[in-house]
């Protein structure tokens, strides 16, 4: 009670509520809110039928396909091998550590284009990488593979971002419980560690995919972009655009940023989820 | 990968002194050791090499190669657009940030949630799409179009629509690093400055801004970051007229495309160069920050033990 005193009290001394939420709303409206809504009002000039025609043709599908099938591919490497290097990260001590948990963040910081020539160039055929998997039949730059492969780097971090606070704040109590009472390793990590960090790597995968359904930059250059086999949605818009296609492209804008805002309520809830359990842990 | 495993057996030795470091591993050597190894595998397949890659591919044919794409005037004038993009974007999206988190930090009011989510929006909407908004206000046959060709003022293919899709892009990162901040230093500090008549302005510069410093440092060289390497809204709204509205990435695209590998490289060194700059900012005020709670976590342990 007496914090609820100090706080409306404080309200009362605390000075420029009103120039700071004032400005606040109205840079928010000047940059993002006016400018997002022309997408909306420009769908508002077709009418359904064409609306529909453009986001269901043959070749959006298609796109649609590969960008939201990479992601969630690319977003389930991340789960599995983010989720892996957060462990090893929280868990265990080896040399260079420092360095390595520095460098999980690269591709937040990599400019997206520098990543794309990057990875076109190590698999592509006479690439470092590219010439192992030639022989063995795998090809990767300009196919469908290499969207997921651009799409798991640019997705990297999140899982591992967002787990390994959960296991920094994991009780170990419990698990040496679980232990004592004759849980086998395998047994521990499913029943104990697994639910604890659940919530976290699943809030982890939604950002990865969120991510990569709209990247563009580090995919374009690998993904050869034929029409139909390997061209993303992102792309896709561009063609129209550069076609004066503005309606065709706006309209395929409306489908991708409704799945973006259907993804951030996932989140929003997802990440909800993560600090109750949190909550309920302490 | 042996060799990685020999030198991890010292660590292991001093983490084995520590009673409690010892109790963290209940699975097996052999797991610990394949865990390592697989994160570490696959942290070099995806991050290590491609970081080396690019200083590879870019010095592949000597120093001298290497300077004369840098200093191609075309070149020139693409990092100097970019500076000009990340100077105007970054100063105007601390401004914001530092509003918003003194907003919603300090004071209570209806809507806060809706008003954060909505400051998070340009994270979910694709780069192209916030490109594509440009087009549809400022292109000729967009909203302010025609008035803007009656009054020749070009924004879009032009450096303004450039600098407006980075503001667009990097709008979020100051609010985001200091609203959490913010929110958990509470307001006592300002409170007791206020109470002992200090104005409002001076409380902000004496007491909040030396509280946030590393806070918005942290954002500042996050949204720079992004400011100098996006590519995507940039490339909408560029218009790819070589030396005058290409910024970094985007002459690394038209380098690329025209199979001139070797400058391509050399411009995205120096751009990851900033990627490697930006995470060692990062990962400093990180360690500073985890130092400062260390040091008021001690004092708190002290202040509790006198009492």
């Amino acid at each position: 009670m007496s914090l609820a005193t100090s706080r409306s009290s404080a309200n009362r001394v605390i000075p420029g509520f009103g120039l700071s939420l004032g400005f606040t709303i109205f840079y928010l409206a000047l940059i993002v809110l006016i400018p997002l809504s022309a997408i909306f009002l420009k769908t508002f000039t077709m009418s359904w039928d064409a609306f529909w025609n453009a986001v269901t043709s043959e070749r959006v599908m298609a796109s649609y396909r590969l960008s939201f099938g990479a992601a969630l591919i690319g977003a389930a490497i991340n789960v599995v091998f983010g989720g892996i290097v957060a462990w090893v990260l929280v868990r265990y001590q080896f040399p260079g550590k420092r360095f390595v948990d520095a460098l999980v963040d690269l591709p937040f910081a990599l400019p997206t284009a520098v990543a794309g020539i990057t990875l076109t160039a190590l698999y592509s055929s006479n690439g470092w990488i590219g010439q192992y998997l030639e022989p063995l039949g795998i090809k990767v730059a300009f196919t469908p593979l290499g969207v997921v492969v651009a799409l798991t780097f640019i997705g990297l971090p999140f899982v591992v971002r967002t787990v390994q606070p959960v296991l920094e704040d994991a009780e170990r109590e419990l698990e040496e419980a679980a232990a004592s009472l004759g849980a086998s390793p395998w047994q521990t990590f499913t029943r104990v560690i697994l639910p604890g960090i659940v919530p976290a790597l699943l809030t982890g995968f939604a950002l990865a995919f969120a991510r990569a359904t709209g990247e563009y930059g580090s995919v374009v250059f690998i993904a050869g972009n034929m029409p139909m086999v390997s061209e993303i949605t992102p792309l896709f818009i561009i063609t129209k655009l550069e076609q004066y296609d503005y309606t065709g492209a706006t309209a395929i804008a409306v489908v991708m940023l409704i799945a973006s805002f259907i993804l951030l309520l996932a989140i929003n809830l997802l990440q909800a989820w993560t600090r109750k359990r949190a909550g309920k842990q302490a | 990968m042996s060799a990685v495993l020999e030198n991890i057996k010292p660590a292991d030795a001093v983490a084995a002194q520590a009673p409690r470091k010892a109790t963290n591993t209940l699975e097996p050597g052999w797991v610990r050791y394949a865990l390592i190894a697989v994160a570490l595998l696959f942290l070099t397949l995806f991050l290590f090499v491609p970081l080396v890659a690019v200083f590879y591919e870019a010095l592949k044919h000597g120093w001298t190669t290497y300077k004369e794409a840098i200093v191609e005037p075309d070149a020139l004038s693409a990092i100097k657009l970019t500076l000009i993009a990340a100077g105007i974007s970054v100063p105007l999206n601390l401004v914001f940030g530092v509003a918003a988190a003194w907003a919603i930090a300090k004071f209570d009011f209806r809507g806060k949630s809706l008003l954060l989510t909505l400051i998070d929006l340009p994270f979910s909407v694709s780069p192209v799409i916030s490109g594509l908004i440009y087009v549809l206000l400022f292109g000729s046959q967009g909203w302010f179009g025609p008035w803007l060709m009656d009054h020749d003022i070009k924004i879009l293919f032009a450096v303004p629509g450039i600098v407006l899709a980075t503001v667009f892009i990097t709008f979020p990162f100051v609010a985001r690093e200091l609203i959490p901040l913010m929110q958990a230093q509470g307001s006592e500090e300002e409170e007791a400055a206020l109470v002992l008549g200090a104005s409002g302005w001076a409380t902000f510069r004496r007491v909040t801004l030396p509280n946030i410093k590393w806070g918005l440092l942290y954002g500042v060289i996050l949204c720079n970051a992004r400011a100098m390497g996006e590519f995507g809204a940039v490339s909408v709204v560029s218009g790819h007229i070589r030396g005058e509205t290409n910024t970094m990435p985007l002459q690394v695209e038209i380098l690329y495309n025209e199979y001139n590998f070797t400058a391509a490289f050399a411009i995205a060194s120096l751009l990851a160069l900033l990627a490697l700059v930006t995470l060692a900012v990062k990962s400093f005020i990180e360690w500073r920050l985890h130092q400062h709670r260390k040091v008021n976590l001690q004092m708190q342990v002290k202040n509790a033990t006198e009492h």
